[in-house]
């Protein structure tokens, strides 16, 4: 991977397992991995969103997006309830290698516990960490 | 273990590839993406290295006997120049390889193992040498190995490397790069096009030009979902020293009367029949099965996925699993427990994708 083109947009937050979260307002944020996560992972050809309504863990699994090779768990970075799925990406998962940060988002919610963005990552940081992967 | 590489290893990183461990080998297993690869070669040309594959050669007065022994296949239906596919058994009849053989010479033979079996085989047979007149030679050092596969890739191998190229099943020796080389009209991805064992020293110059003349550079990744489309066994996967020809839907090229080494159960599981058989499945809406997931039929376990993947070409996911013999049928429901959740599918006949360039194979 050349490193320059593993861009990370400094408005967001990130998690360490390469998931991303743009806070909206106090009590929302929206989730999805981050560009080197979809590199590392290959062409998506299949995402298994949450339902609705689920409850989601910091640091635990809420989704699987897969390559034609492999499964990735996709890690939550902040704690909360399922408000919004991307139903797009269920006719083109390709989306999430295409924009990771924009079009290839995958669920809105309801944050339960906004107090643990404090623990997430800047993009600064963030950059640091992919510099010693 | 000592990981190593291939005499293309620098031309891999030039084109941008990610490498894995592959049996001790560092292999490509993608360079612009799987899916890209694998319709290269279904509509174009893609070339891999896969010089990762053991070479033998059995040499010898008594070389035809031997592989009589050795091999499942009959063995004196294949004329000079000639190459047939076969399993290689022990003596309860479980799969210990799947190779290629190639009849180079009177009573000269070049066999193509896999690599993870290569040292195995080796040992194998030069133990069973002993009691006929023939050399066991291991000769992987003296080839590198190219597979081009496509709709395109015999005009373009013809056109860039200016050789005669063999008709499908069949071997030619040739000069590639001013050395000597052998071109085969064999591959294992359901496409049509040419393998060729050359001089490793000329590897990376004839990688090279196959690469200006348009042909698209694949990894192990698309190779493993061409043939699981076209319905290929991969050993380690569909086919294991737990598993016999039979079972595994092999018995077309295993021969007993040639009284190979394993015939007698071999012979016995074609008689009787085997509780379990593979079978080729399609997912019939959304999921990808993946190797060990199981196969259920309600609440009760009834087989288990070999081989499961995303198919590039059919858009679904499609896999191999052994399943009890009586749901082995073609049209059969069953569903797979991928990572709990169940996916609806269907037992299908093979192949699973058939490329309208390949209608002549078997």
């Amino acid at each position: 991977m050349i490193l320059s083109d593993a861009n990370c947009p400094d408005e967001l937050l990130y998690h360490d397992q390469h998931d991303w979260a743009r806070l909206e307002g106090d009590e929302h944020a929206v989730f999805g991995i981050t560009w080197y996560a979809q590199d590392s992972l290959g062409e998506v050809v299949f995402y298994d969103p949450p339902e609705v309504g689920a409850e989601i863990h910091k640091d635990a699994s809420y989704a699987e997006v897969e390559s034609v090779k492999a499964v990735s768990d996709v890690i939550a970075p902040l704690s909360g309830e399922i408000v919004e799925v991307n139903d797009e990406l269920a006719d083109s998962p390709e989306k999430i290698n295409e924009d990771p940060y924009g079009e290839g988002w995958l669920v809105k919610v309801k944050l339960t516990a906004a107090a643990e963005a404090d623990a997430l990552l800047g993009a600064e940081e963030y950059r640091k960490l992919l510099e010693n992967e | 273990m000592r990981v190593v590489r291939t005499p293309l290893y620098d031309q891999h990183l030039a084109s941008g590839a990610k490498l894995v461990d592959f049996a001790g080998w560092e292999m490509p297993v993608t360079y612009e993406g799987v899916r890209e690869e694998h319709m290269a070669v279904r509509t174009h040309a893609g070339m891999f290295d896969v010089s990762h594959m053991g070479e033998v050669e059995v040499e010898g007065p008594r070389a035809l006997a031997f592989l009589q022994r050795m091999l499942s296949n009959d063995f004196a239906t294949i004329a000079l120049g000639g190459a047939q596919y076969s399993c290689l058994c022990d003596e309860e009849g479980g799969v210990l390889d799947d190779l290629f053989a190639y009849r180079l010479g009177g009573d000269r033979y070049l066999l193509v193992t896999n690599s993870a079996n290569h040292a195995a085989d080796l040992a194998w047979l030069g133990r069973w040498s002993r009691g006929f007149d023939v050399a066991v030679r291991d000769v992987a050092d003296r080839y590198a190995m190219l597979a081009v596969q496509g709709p395109h890739a015999r005009a373009i191998v013809r056109g860039a490397l200016a050789i005669e190229l063999p008709s499908r099943m069949r071997v030619l020796a040739e000069r590639i790069g001013n050395r000597p080389a052998l071109v085969c009209g064999t591959g294992y991805t359901g496409e049509d096009g040419v393998e060729l064992l050359i001089d490793p020293e000329v590897a990376p110059a004839i990688w090279a030009e196959l690469l200006d003349a348009g042909i698209v550079p694949c990894g192990l990744g698309a190779r493993d979902t061409l043939r699981l489309e076209a319905c290929f066994h991969l050993h380690g996967n569909d086919l294991s020293p737990e598993r016999n020809p039979i079972e595994a839907g092999l018995g077309w090229c295993c021969r007993e009367a040639t009284g190979f080494i394993g015939a007698e159960a071999v012979a016995r599981a074609r008689a009787e029949g085997t509780a379990e058989r593979l079978a080729p499945f399609k997912i019939e809406a959304a999921g990808i099965p993946r190797q060990g997931n199981p196969v259920m039929t309600g609440e009760e376990q009834v087989g288990v996925v070999t081989s499961g993947s995303f198919s590039p070409s059919l858009e679904i996911g499609i896999g191999m699993a052994y399943l009890r013999s009586d749901l082995a049928e073609p049209g059969t429901q069953v569903e797979i427990d991928v990572r709990g959740k169940r996916r609806a599918a269907r037992i299908a006949s093979k192949p699973l994708y058939a490329s309208p360039s390949s209608r002549r194979e078997k």
